[in-house]
């Protein structure tokens, strides 16, 4: 008896279904070119092949994407969508918390992301803490249950905060509502670094205190555990390297300082985000190994806003940081092709490198390259077609596949719109009758 | 005879100081006539003397060699809030919202500044005209802020030393913020920012309210106009009131921010009891009134393109296809940004719309001709023909497209430095050793 493997289980695999072949369009590989009027076959949820002259297996179901572009599925390292809440304030070190418990999956923004060509999302805590909590990697498997958007095996994350945001709590507010709240810790750049840099001695110590008691099992010896803290242990997974820290940033000088205290303690920033001054010091970017994902065009909603430029991604990527386009916005998460057009406008990126910025980097700085952000045979079958090149602004989405299934297509959507709205209509009318003093009462 | 060639996006201010040139061979997209391929502009005085394919020029004329370059109208954003707001979230730099709720007296163009950031970074996309608002820049944010006349919108080109020189149209419009009607549900009571819960009655009595409110001032104004024209004894003047007369003379529109069904229609019900010309911004419900809208004959600032859709049961294009929606229903509109950090990506709010169904001719009439004609200024903006103002981008393709390129704007005739904070600093850190 064949017992099929874990590999098989996962829920990534649609397993009885039958193969599909997406055929004539222009494929747009990211990593291996373009090819114009070629082919690919999905089998189980993957890429099996991709190129010209790939026949379509008997029973496989075929999609005719004649004058069409495929791209990989669009990957947003940013993104607080599905999230019933955000930000755990009360707290400025809040690494207990987790995005993961607070997924809801009948968000109607995953709907509309995936409708916007999104594939993968990296789900992150709010920015009010120098250390949020703990964020997810999902795939936008609209339809399915919270557990089955999560992106299975990707590394855990947790975010970060410098700036003005984990300030803010630390300064009396301006606004009449929140005049006499207690003020939090920090109140400045210098009291946000020393947050961080208390929170990781505390960490290195805990770990010590496990290291101990785990050489001392291993040498035979009879030894208590340690008290488990929620706080310190994702701040030493971070340590071992084992849970990415991605710290929302904006000025250069807040940069370099956390690039600096993770040296010190020996840990590595696996993204920047924002960094809408990244291009300031791109050099120490780099140096560090820091990925760096940021706006295309935002500035000026804020001080630490005001130096921002549309050249950062353009200057980033020229002096060796690996870089990605994110939203950080439900509305903005629906259109990052357009978003990555303009990094060929300001600061001449080429296509294939504009198009990188929303597929293979934030895959790779979210280490799931191996598995998506590029049409390649072996890797995931997560695919957006659209009618017109997706660098263009008049270029609509017309289907989104994630492990080979159609999460999206328009003209379903256009279609199955009609039928809802007229099913609504039909509510309301019987509502009404329901209730002959419309608007006199309503639901508790 | 000198000749410039044009082929980068930094160059050095080259027409005559005096806003005269011939622009030779370039492609000429008039948006009020067929397409040129090959055509000629006469600029002189800072206004547009010829178009064509033949133009005869005077002999000394400074003439400008637009080959591969496509002409067209300098874009022009019909809400904005530049030169009264630098910084989002700093107070201080911000000059919109006055306290009070009836400020009809108040004029957004002696707060513009001219030095404002924002004015060469979004006239570098080709945005030579701006509405400039004295209120709140979206009607579907601020919950519970009062309704409130805003004051008066400037029409301002993003060039000039002074904001007299700026001045297209001081007073452009009146700025009225429709009531809403909000309720709040008792579960979000905890959220930050927002207060005890209101029932429908409550909101409602409070919505009637202040429509009795809005109602009387424009009665008082009304009133006061009278008393004026009959010149009766005991008459004071009043800056309030007097700021209305335009307004009852019909005079100056009204820019009516109403967002959702029932803002619009009572705003429309409105206009038409009062007499009044309304232009109706981001009017986010607007599909659901279009024959309303149609038979007002009231013309339409769209809401954003980009924007999501309101409720969570609108169809997931609702925002994308809105503009469509108002072309077919035979409704003149605009494009605005509603803010100032994307005025600059004006086009592509257009681009959008192209996307889900708006022909492409109409999404670069609204962004010109079309805004210059809700605006009253279509005599002097929003295409390339004789008698207008020379207001012209060169693009070096669709100025719809992101990654076309702007290589040289002209405001009134006189050439404008694309170059702005954020080249400054593209070319300062690109080059960082």
């Amino acid at each position: 008896m064949r017992r099929p493997g874990l590999a098989v289980l996962c829920a990534a695999c649609a397993f009885a279904a039958p193969p599909t072949v997406i055929r004539n369009a222009t494929i747009l590989t990211v990593t291996k070119g373009t090819i114009p009027n070629g082919s690919i076959l999905i089998r189980d949820g993957k890429i099996a092949a991709v190129g010209t002259g790939i026949e379509a297996p008997a029973g496989a179901t075929v999609i005719d994407a004649s004058g069409q572009y495929v791209m990989p599925g669009i990957i947003d390292c940013h993104s607080h969508i599905a999230a019933e809440s955000i930000n755990e304030g009360s707290v400025s070190v809040s690494s207990m918390v987790g995005i993961e418990d607070v997924l809801n999956p009948e968000s109607i923004e995953i709907y509309r992301a995936l409708a916007g060509g999104v594939t993968t999302a990296n789900i992150l805590h709010g920015s009010a803490n120098s250390i949020g909590g703990k964020c997810v990697v999902i795939k936008l498997r609209w339809g399915k249950d919270a557990k089955r958007l999560l992106f299975e095996g990707a590394t855990p994350g947790i975010k970060f905060a410098l700036g003005e945001n984990p300030k803010r709590a630390g300064s009396p507010s301006p606004s009449p509502l929140l005049v006499g709240r207690p003020l939090r810790y920090p109140a400045t750049r210098m009291g946000v670094e020393d947050v961080i840099r208390e929170a990781f001695l505390e960490a290195k110590e805990y770990q010590a205190l496990w290291r101990e008691y785990r050489d001392k099992i291993a040498r035979g010896e009879n030894a208590i555990p340690p008290r488990r803290d929620l706080k310190l242990e994702p701040l030493v997974e971070v340590l071992e390297g084992k849970r990415f820290v991605h710290a929302h940033c904006y000025r250069a000088d807040e940069i370099l300082m956390l690039l600096n205290v993770a040296d010190e303690f020996g840990f590595k920033i696996r993204t920047l985000q924002h960094a809408l001054e990244g291009y300031k010091v791109a050099k120490e970017i780099a140096a560090h190994g820091a990925g760096a994902s940021t706006f295309s065009d935002w500035w000026s909603y804020k001080m630490e806003a005001f130096d921002a430029i549309p050249y950062n991604a353009a200057i980033m990527m020229r002096k060796g940081v690996l870089v990605s386009l994110n939203s950080d916005s439900a509305e903005l998460m629906r259109r990052l092709n357009t978003e990555a057009a303009k990094t060929m406008k300001y600061g001449g990126l080429s296509e294939t490198e504009a198009l990188s910025l929303i597929t293979i980097n934030p895959a790779k700085q979210l280490a799931i390259d191996s598995r998506v952000g590029s049409i390649e045979a072996g890797k995931d079958a997560d695919l957006t077609i659209y009618d017109k090149h997706p660098l263009s602004n008049y270029a609509k989405v017309q289907k989104v596949l994630i492990d080979g299934e159609v999460y999206f297509d328009r003209d379903r959507a256009l279609s199955e719109q009609l039928q809802k709205e007229a099913e609504k209509q039909r509510l309301l009318e019987k509502e009404k009758r329901q209730r002959p003093q419309a608007g006199a009462r309503r639901p508790s | 005879m000198k000749r410039v060639l044009l082929f980068a996006a930094a160059l050095p201010l080259i027409a005559a100081p005096n806003g005269s040139f011939l622009l030779r061979n370039v492609a000429i997209h008039p948006v009020a006539g067929p397409d040129l391929p090959n055509g000629s502009i006469l600029v002189e005085d800072g206004s547009i003397v010829d178009v064509g394919v033949r133009v005869a020029a005077p002999r000394d004329i400074r003439i400008i060699d637009g080959k591969g370059l496509h002409a067209y109208p300098g874009l022009i954003d019909s809400a904005t809030e530049i030169g009264l707001s630098e910084i989002g979230s700093i107070r201080e730099t911000n000059d919109v919202g006055e306290l009070g709720q009836f400020n009809p007296q108040l004029r957004a163009l002696i707060a513009v500044n001219p030095e404002s950031e924002h004015i060469p970074v979004t006239r570098a996309n080709g945005i030579t005209s701006v509405i400039t608002l004295p209120g709140a820049i979206s009607g579907g944010r601020g919950a519970g802020a009062p309704p409130v006349i805003a004051g008066q919108a400037a029409l301002i080109h993003l060039d000039g030393w002074t904001w007299a020189e700026m001045a297209v149209e001081r007073s452009a419009a009146m700025q009225l913020i429709f009531p809403t009607l909000q309720t709040r549900p008792a579960r979000s009571g905890a959220a930050e920012g927002a207060g005890p819960a209101i029932s429908y009655n409550d909101a409602k009595r409070a919505y009637d309210q202040r429509l009795r409110e809005l109602t009387d001032f424009f009665e008082n104004a009304r009133r006061y106009q009278k008393a004026k024209a009959a010149h009766s004894p005991g008459f004071k003047p009043d800056l309030h009131y007097e700021a209305m007369i335009p307004v009852l003379e019909r005079k100056t529109p009204v820019l009516v921010m109403a967002v959702r069904e029932r803002a619009i229609r009572d705003a429309l019900r409105f206009g038409r009891e009062q007499n009044i010309r309304l232009i109706l911004a981001e009017p986010r419900d607007a599909a659901k009134l279009l024959p309303e809208i149609k038979a007002s004959g009231f013309p339409v600032i769209a809401a954003p393109t980009l924007e999501l859709p309101l409720e969570d049961d609108d169809a997931y294009d609702a925002a994308f296809t809105l503009p469509s929606q108002l072309y077919k229903a035979g409704i003149q509109f605009a494009f605005g940004s509603f803010g100032n950090q994307f005025a600059r990506n004006l086009p592509y709010q257009a681009a959008a719309a192209v996307a889900f169904g708006l022909p492409w001719q109409e999404a670069l009439r609204a962004v010109t001709l079309s805004a210059a004609e809700i605006w009253g200024v279509a005599d002097r903006l929003g295409s390339l023909e004789k008698g207008k103002i020379a207001d012209i981008m060169l693009t070096d393709g669709d100025p719809l497209e992101t990654k076309t390129q702007v290589r040289q704007l002209f405001i009134a005739g006189r050439p404008v430095d694309l170059s702005n904070k954020q080249t400054r600093l593209y070319e300062k850190y690109m080059n960082r050793p």
